[in-house]
């Protein structure tokens, strides 16, 4: 098929849709530009095969990640064991892929409140309400800004996990199963808590200052004229137009969220032993006498994460192309 | 000037509000924690009465909100930023000063490296822009953004300390040492990627300007066109911008490389005091670094005004 025939074809559909009463949307629109994009599929698979890695890692680990073999510590790749063992002689293969289980949680719970929830609702309530709720959104935003983030994690963790602990223990108590402590749902909790609260200002400030925008527009003028809901306005007319906007953060959040996690851990306000996270085998393949024999155990999980996150960065950077031209 | 004028004291003004907000907060959350710095000092075979008259001796034993109170009236009216428990016959100020300075030193380098290679590496990205040179670049310098810090340290050691010999795996002693390498790069490398892509689109913005027509048609060679006409437009925002919003990326990437090198900065301080529960070294580092992040902010968001007069115009009430 020559490439002219395949964009009449696609012109054509375009109008049949049009007729139809349905045009394609700008996000759909661009989202189907991106999969032309050969670097894009290329991150998407990456992270697909990282999250499905993640989802399943029950499945797919050959051992448990606190399953022990003292006779068998640090031993070199072998048939058993493809990447070796670490210090307590642990498959090293099952325990990243474990790693991979609690990246997996930590960034879809996180990004979905601090990049989407949290960022949307406030940001529309900002640029559409204007007045006192635009005023007090936006200073806690600022004072939140302003603080220097690292730290305030640290201190709100050391401070928060006792108490989540026991609150764990007392749902476990009222609900009757005894899984969740060891499950560390705390640990996960309490990140997803920390990051969320202070990871959503950025992306309010951007969509308030896009609502500001569209709220002038002549089409969200028209909706009000004709009586439409403050419910209806925001839904139907406003979230669609701030979609790009909230896809592009979501994709530049993803890897700096998998970035704090990892260094929450290794600052051991994280992921507690023995639940693996790739900031606790970084940690644990750091040392100098561990790192010169061993450099396997710091490699690997090392490696993984860079090219999740640069896969994540460049698959932002594609969007970003995408959505910003196409927007024009 | 006088809009502008009225923006920044409107700016300064907020400062202090945010400092209260920001210490209270921090006191709170410093003290409604698990532990107290006499119970980390005291450990776990500790005599009650002692403790105890410890406690009260610091006022450990009031409600949060009347300590709060109280720690509020001395730092505004004293300037006294209350007693360290780990190191009790120095002031804070004299403890966290050089720590500071330590870091500050390892800043600048790190801003010096970043901008010697970001700027040209942007400008020479834009300038083959089309061919195959430009992606590529830029994302050699992403790949860089993506490796944690975390991992970035541990790497860097096993190369150049461990198998190579050539630099020191860790520790201080002094700016004009080998040990400022590998902090060094650890802390400029994530940063890169940023100041490269604002140079390429400024440059990118340049590129076709009169100016530098007039600079070709001049006759001159495309070394000094680009080194002299296109690349010195761009200089100045890439600067302004970066300076200050890579003073977050730089601080934080700081508690890492500082932990991991044990180097005697406000970074490692921090988690040490955090560890030892004290309290008043918390609370006054993280206001010296609120003043700094807000101050940044205003000097980027100035220098920005000062470069694009639409933003001033188009500024407006905020």
């Amino acid at each position: 098929m020559t490439q002219q025939t395949q964009l009449n074809i696609e012109l054509a559909h375009a109008e049949a849709g049009m007729r139809a009463g349905h045009a394609e949307s700008l996000t759909r629109r661009s989202l189907r530009h991106l999969l032309r994009k050969r670097i894009a599929l290329l991150c998407l698979a990456v992270i697909s095969v990282f999250y499905v890695v993640g989802a399943f890692a029950p499945l797919i680990a050959p051992y448990g990640y606190a399953q022990q073999n003292l006779d068998l510590s640090f031993q070199g790749p072998s048939l058993h064991h493809p990447l070796g063992t670490d210090r307590n002689g642990r498959d090293s293969l099952s325990r990243n892929i474990f790693a991979a289980r609690t990246t997996v949680i930590v960034t879809l719970a996180t990004v979905a409140a601090g990049s989407v929830l949290l960022p949307v609702t406030l940001g529309m309530l900002a640029g559409y309400r204007g007045g006192i709720v635009d005023a007090a959104i936006n200073r806690t935003g600022e004072i939140l800004s302003s603080m220097p983030g690292l730290p305030m994690l640290v201190l709100i963790s050391a401070t928060l996990r006792p108490r989540f602990d026991r609150w764990v223990v007392c749902v476990e108590d009222g609900i009757h199963y005894h899984g969740l402590t060891s499950s560390g749902f705390a640990d996960y909790f309490l990140i997803f808590f920390a990051l969320s609260l202070f990871g959503w200002v950025g992306g309010a400030r951007l969509i308030r200052a896009q609502v500001l925008t569209l709220r002038r527009s002549e089409f969200i003028l028209a909706a009000e004229a004709s009586g439409a809901s403050t419910r209806r306005i925001l839904f139907q007319h406003i979230l669609p137009n701030i979609m790009p906007i909230v896809i592009v953060g979501v994709s530049a959040s993803l890897g700096g969220v998998a970035a704090a996690e990892i260094g929450l851990t290794f600052l051991g306000v994280g992921i507690q032993p023995p639940h693996p996270s790739f900031g606790a085998l970084i940690t644990d393949g750091a040392p100098r006498t561990v790192l010169q024999n061993h450099p396997a155990l710091l490699l690997v999980p090392a490696l993984t994460v860079a090219s999740l996150i640069f896969a994540f960065n460049l698959l932002g950077d594609a969007l970003n192309d995408v959505f910003t031209s196409r927007a024009k | 000037m006088d809009g502008l004028a009225g923006y920044i004291l409107r700016r300064l003004l907020f400062l202090p509000l945010t400092l209260l907000i920001v210490s209270f907060a921090t006191f709170y959350i410093t003290r409604w924690g698990p532990g107290d710095p006499v119970s980390v000092y005291s450990g776990q075979y500790r005599d009650q009465e002692a403790f105890d008259r410890v406690r009260h001796k610091y006022g450990l034993d009031k409600p949060i909100i009347e300590q709060y109170g109280i720690y509020l009236k001395q730092i505004v009216l004293h300037g006294d930023f209350g007693p360290s428990f780990r190191f009790r016959d120095r002031s804070i100020p004299d403890i966290i000063a050089p720590k500071i300075w330590v870091s500050a030193r390892l800043g600048v380098y790190a801003f010096i490296l970043t901008f010697l290679i970001g700027i040209p590496a942007g400008v020479f990205a834009a300038v083959k822009q089309g061919s195959w040179l430009d992606p590529f670049v830029i994302s050699i310098f992403l790949f860089f953004q993506s490796i944690p810090v975390l991992v970035m340290v541990p790497v860097l050691v096993l190369v150049f300390a461990a198998q190579l010999h050539w630099l020191p795996s860790g520790g201080f002693d002094g700016v004009f040492s080998k040990s400022m390498i590998i902090p060094t790069i650890a802390l400029s490398l994530p940063s890169i990627a940023g100041v490269a892509r604002l140079a390429r689109a400024t440059t990118l913005g340049t590129l076709n300007e009169d100016f530098v027509r007039t600079a070709r048609a001049k006759g001159l060679d495309e070394v000094t066109v680009i080194s002299r006409h296109i690349a010195r437009q761009s200089l100045v925002p890439v600067m302004t911008t970066v300076i200050g919003l890579s003073l977050v990326g730089l601080i934080e990437g700081a508690f890492f490389t500082e932990t991991l090198l044990g180097i005697p900065g406000i970074g490692r301080f921090v988690f040490e005091s955090v560890n030892g529960r004290d309290y008043n070294v918390i609370l006054a580092i993280v206001l010296v670094i609120t003043t700094a992040f807000v101050l940044a902010n205003l000097l980027v968001d100035l220098a920005l005004i000062v470069i694009d007069p639409r933003i001033r115009a188009g500024r407006g009430v905020r």
